[in-house]
């Protein structure tokens, strides 16, 4: 079996080290509920609220705001929900963008269910959204603004401080989806203005299924799961402390390696990029420079996604791609129909997503297998030729 | 993976009957980049049997291996054996394919089976010469609901943009 060579940390980052280490750790020793009032809970809330202490460390913000969830999904649909109830009486209407994560677009598509109101903002050919424009958007009935900090397709990096500002002065609240970006790029939600962040441990070397949604001290919002007073009676149910155990030392990592690691991220990503730009017919998505450090967006013109991932594949390389067929939806990526790209390149987007585990021969190595992939595959197109003009 | 059976993996992998007939005595092309999936297969005919077959296909690795069956089924065979051919026979072919992957075993049947209409169109002087019919996409679409030229899938939920004219739907 050949080496496996992980370039899809966008989906899930490999767990750090350190972090197995501690989760180990605590699977052998630790198993008790926070809540309880004996030496065993105590140890578990000692645990959990380091843990708190830490992520909170990681995004400026005050342990008390967090509340841990079980990932991106579930914060995000806290904070989206959770506003859009505690606020209705003041107003039923939500700002958003074209280019949002399917778990904000779908808890918005069930707010309308329920009579909310929705404004969807486009962007540019970069994926940006238009400050602006989002400010033209709003009116006395806006509730909340929702903006991702950076998507997680083709990697452009929003302007939210300038975001916040506007929501700001006009009162109204503001989430951030920084799944993708917390724990990879420098997150401030002072800086940025941000009442509600969602992030997700999968995205810095934690493990999947745990997560956590910051809410800003007095913001009005109502649970999403109802039940027990836990997390500060905003978040029932008893936690999940193996993951959150792993995400606090996941947090902590992050913090203090952040920049060497965004360093080691770009160099890889400027080597690769490189590389691509050498096969013909091959477009590059998002932004040059307000993009994550460890993402590319590459679309084969000519070739489909899933036939290339499934070709990667057999040689151990793992990446992924929104493929009409490979996400089994039958559509378009809408982010990347919401940058013009047209159908045809959309369906052949590869997205190559780094981790510090990754090295320059892995990229060399990646690279010459998908160039093997791209000349096989295009022999087969129907349109490789056609697009040439040929026949 | 991918839950491709071994079949499906050795027809993608090692395609059989890739390429082009020039002249060709009937072309068939199908599907839509749109869905991500657009097939043309070609075919010389001789005393009524399909002497050669060949296919170009832009798709995943079911779309491929589809293609790739189809062929290896056809070839030879007469034209009538050839029309007998199925979706549901090749995907039997192949082992199976994933639920979600059954639409792509649709272009091959139907692609092979424009190629013969073609033939005939061609041969009863119905056209002047082998010219494949070009799926187009959708100029239009019903208010409110989106569906794909290729596999008439309607799209029930409100999509936030349409993917035939890929306008925000979203307001």
């Amino acid at each position: 079996m050949e080496k496996t060579i992980y370039l899809d940390s966008i989906s899930a980052t490999p767990l750090h080290p350190e972090v197995r280490k501690v989760m180990i750790e605590y699977l052998e020793k630790g198993f008790g509920n926070p809540i309880s009032q004996h030496r065993v809970g105590d140890e578990a809330s000692g645990a959990l609220e380091a843990a708190r202490a830490e992520v909170a460390a990681l995004i400026n913000a005050s342990p008390q705001e967090i509340v841990f969830t079980s990932g991106g999904t579930e914060s995000i649909n806290h904070a989206i929900k959770g506003v859009a109830f505690a606020m209705a009486e003041k107003g039923k209407h939500i700002v958003t963008s074209n280019i949002e994560h399917q778990a904000v677009l779908r808890s918005l598509r069930s707010l309308k269910k329920l009579g909310y109101h929705l404004t969807s903002v486009p962007v540019d050919e970069y994926g940006l959204v238009d400050p602006k424009a989002i400010e033209k958007a709003m009116t006395g009935e806006t509730i909340l603004v929702s903006i991702q900090h950076a998507n997680n397709e083709i990697g452009t990096i929003e302007p939210i401080a300038e975001i916040g500002k506007i929501t700001r002065k006009r009162g109204t609240l503001f989430h951030t989806d920084a799944v993708a970006s917390t724990g990879v790029v420098p997150v401030d939600v002072e800086a940025m203005g941000v009442d509600l962040l969602s992030l997700a441990a999968n995205q810095f070397g934690g493990p999947s299924g745990v997560g956590a949604l910051y809410i800003r001290s007095k913001t009005k919002i109502v649970p999403l799961l109802d039940g027990g007073i836990q997390e500060n009676n905003l978040r029932a149910g008893t936690q999940n402390m193996l993951g959150i155990v792993g995400m606090g030392k996941a947090a902590e990592l992050a913090r203090e390696e952040m920049a060497t690691r965004t360093k080691d991220l770009l160099q890889l990503k400027k080597a690769f990029t490189e590389r691509l730009m050498s096969i013909d017919e091959v477009v590059l998505n998002g932004h040059p420079t307000r993009c994550l450090p460890n993402l590319i967006s590459c679309s084969v013109k000519y070739v489909e996604g899933e036939s290339m991932v499934l070709m990667l594949d057999e040689e151990g390389i793992c990446v992924s791609t929104r493929s009409a067929c490979a996400t089994g939806s039958l559509r378009a990526s809408h982010v990347l129909i919401s940058i013009g790209l047209d159908y045809m390149t959309t369906q052949g987007t590869l997205i190559f997503s780094f981790s510090m585990n990754n090295t320059l021969e892995e990229i060399d190595l990646a690279f010459a297998a998908l160039k093997r992939s791209v000349e096989f595959l295009r022999k087969i197109s129907p349109l490789y030729q056609k697009g040439k003009g040929g026949r | 993976m991918a839950g491709y059976s071994e079949a499906v993996m050795e027809h993608f992998k090692n395609p059989r009957n890739v390429g082009r007939i020039q002249n060709a005595d009937g072309i068939g092309e199908v599907g839509n980049p749109v869905c991500g999936d657009m097939m043309t297969i070609t075919i010389k005919i001789k005393e009524d049997r399909i002497e050669d077959i060949k296919f170009e296909t832009f798709g995943c690795g079911a779309a491929i291996a589809v293609s790739s069956m189809v062929t290896e089924m056809a070839k030879g065979k007469t034209l009538e054996e050839a029309l007998q051919i199925t979706n549901t026979s090749v995907a039997a072919e192949l082992g199976g394919l994933p639920r979600n992957k059954l639409h792509c075993s649709n272009l091959g049947a139907d692609a092979l089976r424009k190629a013969i209409t073609n033939y005939y169109d061609w041969k009863e002087g119905r056209v002047k010469e082998t010219r494949g019919g070009k799926v187009e996409p959708l100029e239009k679409h019903d208010e409110g609901r989106c569906y794909c030229p290729y596999c008439q899938l309607e799209l029930p939920e409100e999509a936030p943009y349409c993917t035939n004219c890929g306008k925000p739907t979203v307001k």
